[in-house]
């Protein structure tokens, strides 16, 4: 799949905390989780991202909680694919099964700036920042089927009419 | 070639004989549990109807937990709490743990027998790498992937490398479990371990009773780690003859295991630690926190709320008071554990003290209630995060600590050491 779009930054370490506070985790519906993205440390940051856009984090990103108000508020506020130096685990796994493409490229992550364009195909691991070329791995073909089918909710279904055909 | 803990518990829950438990690898498995609480289980509950519905595929392995909005802070909290209700009831699902029935879902498990020795645990908790003091490999998990579990009775996992922390000597007086997980996340960093198993053996494990082990092990996932455990010994033997309700299994790691690196703990070099704000791993001596004004100080949490840390904290008030301008707020982390200390007579120690003592809930510590902070409040939690905003205001901070040096700073208004408090 190819995503274009542009590129907003943040640091290393981002926390889960900080991009969705805990006194929200009552929210359950995306639109609603999506407007409080980033709100202590970045008030603007929602009103900046126009759908389509690209976030690039540096290392360890969506550390601490595992909340799955994190990677669905991002994609409610119309991120379409994340780049980072590196993820934590229950944050790229929560991202995978809702269908927001992540890639790992510590390169990458590091090159971006604010307000440039990306372009990333994440079947070969390619992501181009305004003329600048990156490589990096793709994602391994089990996880590409689940982000192909949109997320964990389509692969399970398919699972079952498979089991149920096989039965 | 030798296994690590992680790698045996995973081959013995392999659905494929023929798959290659290796670092990196892909496996499919079944769990022994599936743990939901009233935050990630409403949302799993969605994600299940989504996925299409109907019976859960093994209702006895599923256990819910109303811990976090738990009692309902507001009309929100109460819908989530309602949620778990009604799926417990619709599905058959026997292990639910309503407002007054439970506790602290990490602490409440083992407990109840629910998690034992040799298990594999999802959760959609990020502590549920808890479970790593009783043996067990526990991992927090996406909450579709719970759901996906509650349909199918199975999911994957990709093989973690592992890091071996080999522990000896014998710990000072005031130092405790908390201060050992804090001592290597300032040492490896808040993505040291990341998506690796950290294993915790050697002689000086015979040093830490169960529930200290449970404070080393939650913090795991505070180094990125994706699971850990203390090597099982007569100690995690004890606790699984006392408390499973299902067979258990002690498996220890092979001699010639293969771990990615393996780090030397002296504990008799030891200190009570602090973590500084806003990072885990800003973690110093005690010492240099000295002199620290407290606002709060917040004892309990999913591993600090356990018998051995009310009993110490009982130790540094007994016949002291709580600071004029500090408060303090006690939360036993079980209903169970709030009994015993009540027989005990602790409760009634803290009370006399002028702390609070609530009921079980996880509360404060993810900021949802029970004692949120303002701008500029210092707090010392024995909680496991110390992120910017987490306890409440986003100018808050907070020293994560242990249960010895939360009440001396509850006592003396202050950070201090204490030994010479």
């Amino acid at each position: 799949m190819i995503f274009e779009g542009n590129i907003h930054v943040v640091g290393d370490h981002c926390d889960t905390d900080v991009m969705i506070p805990g006194r929200y985790l009552s929210l359950v519906e995306p639109c609603e989780i999506a407007k409080h993205i980033f709100e202590e440390v970045d008030p603007g940051f929602v009103k900046r991202v126009q759908p389509g856009d690209i976030l690039v984090a540096g290392k360890n990103f969506g550390s601490g909680s595992g909340r799955e108000h994190a990677p669905f508020g991002l994609k409610g506020l119309g991120l379409s694919c994340i780049v980072a130096a590196s993820f934590s685990r229950t944050f790229y796994r929560m991202a995978i099964d809702l269908g927001l493409p992540i890639l790992t490229c510590e390169a990458a992550a590091r090159a971006a700036k604010v307000g440039q364009r990306a372009r990333i195909d994440t079947a070969s691991g390619e992501i181009r920042i305004d003329r600048q070329v990156f490589r990096t791995q793709p994602m391994p073909p089990f996880i590409q089927e689940i982000i192909e089918q949109g997320g964990l909710t389509a692969w399970v279904k398919a699972e079952v009419a498979r089991r149920r055909a096989s039965a | 070639m030798g296994k690590t803990i992680a790698e045996k518990i995973l081959q013995s829950h392999l659905l494929d004989d023929g798959a290659v438990v290796e670092p990196g690898n892909i496996v499919r498995a079944w769990v022994d549990v599936a743990l939901l609480n009233d935050v990630n289980g409403p949302i799993a509950f969605r994600h299940f109807a989504n996925m299409g519905g109907g019976p859960v595929a093994r209702p006895d392995k599923v256990v819910l937990v109303c811990d976090h909005f738990a009692p309902a802070p507001n009309a929100p909290g109460a819908r989530l709490i309602g949620d778990m209700r009604r799926f417990a009831q619709e599905k058959g699902i026997e292990h639910f743990f309503d407002v007054g029935k439970g506790g602290i879902e990490h602490t409440l498990a083992p407990e109840q027998g629910l998690i034992v020795a040799g298990d594999l645990v999802a959760g959609g908790d990020s502590h549920t790498g808890t479970a790593g003091a009783f043996g067990a490999f526990g991992t927090g998990m996406s909450w579709a992937g719970m759901a996906a579990i509650m349909m199918l009775d199975e999911t994957w996992f990709k093989v973690p490398e592992s890091m071996r922390f080999e522990l000896r000597g014998k710990k000072a007086p005031f130092v405790t479990g908390k201060d050992v997980i804090l001592r290597v996340l300032g040492e490896i960093g808040v993505d040291g371990a990341l998506y690796r198993s950290m294993e915790f053996g050697g002689p000086g494990v015979a040093e830490l009773n169960i529930d200290e082990r449970m404070a080393i092990c939650n913090m795991m996932v505070e180094a990125g780690a994706k699971t850990g455990m203390v090597e099982p010994d007569a100690e995690t033997e004890a606790y699984a003859k006392a408390h499973a309700k299902r067979a258990y299994t002690l498996v220890r790691a092979d001699a010639d295991a293969q771990y990615a690196s393996r780090h030397d703990i002296d504990l008799a070099a030891m200190r009570p630690m602090v973590a500084k704000p806003y990072s885990p791993e800003n973690v110093v001596a005690v010492d240099a926190a000295k002199g620290v004004h407290v606002d709060q100080v917040y004892m309990g949490n999913c591993a600090n709320g356990t018998l051995t840390d009310l009993r110490q904290i009982a130790s540094v008030l007994a016949g002291r008071k709580v600071a004029r301008g500090t408060r303090a707020i006690i939360v036993p982390a079980t209903q169970q554990v709030y009994v015993q200390a009540m027989k005990e007579g602790l409760i009634e120690q803290f009370i006399a003290a002028g702390a609070a003592v609530t009921t079980p809930t996880c509360g404060a510590c993810f900021g949802g209630h029970n004692g949120a902070l303002d701008d500029g409040e210092v707090a010392v939690a024995t909680v496991n995060r110390n992120f910017k905003g987490r306890a409440g205001h986003a100018g808050a901070q907070v020293y994560l600590a242990n249960s010895y040096v939360a009440a001396a700073a509850a006592v003396a208004g202050e950070i201090v050491d204490p030994a010479v408090l």
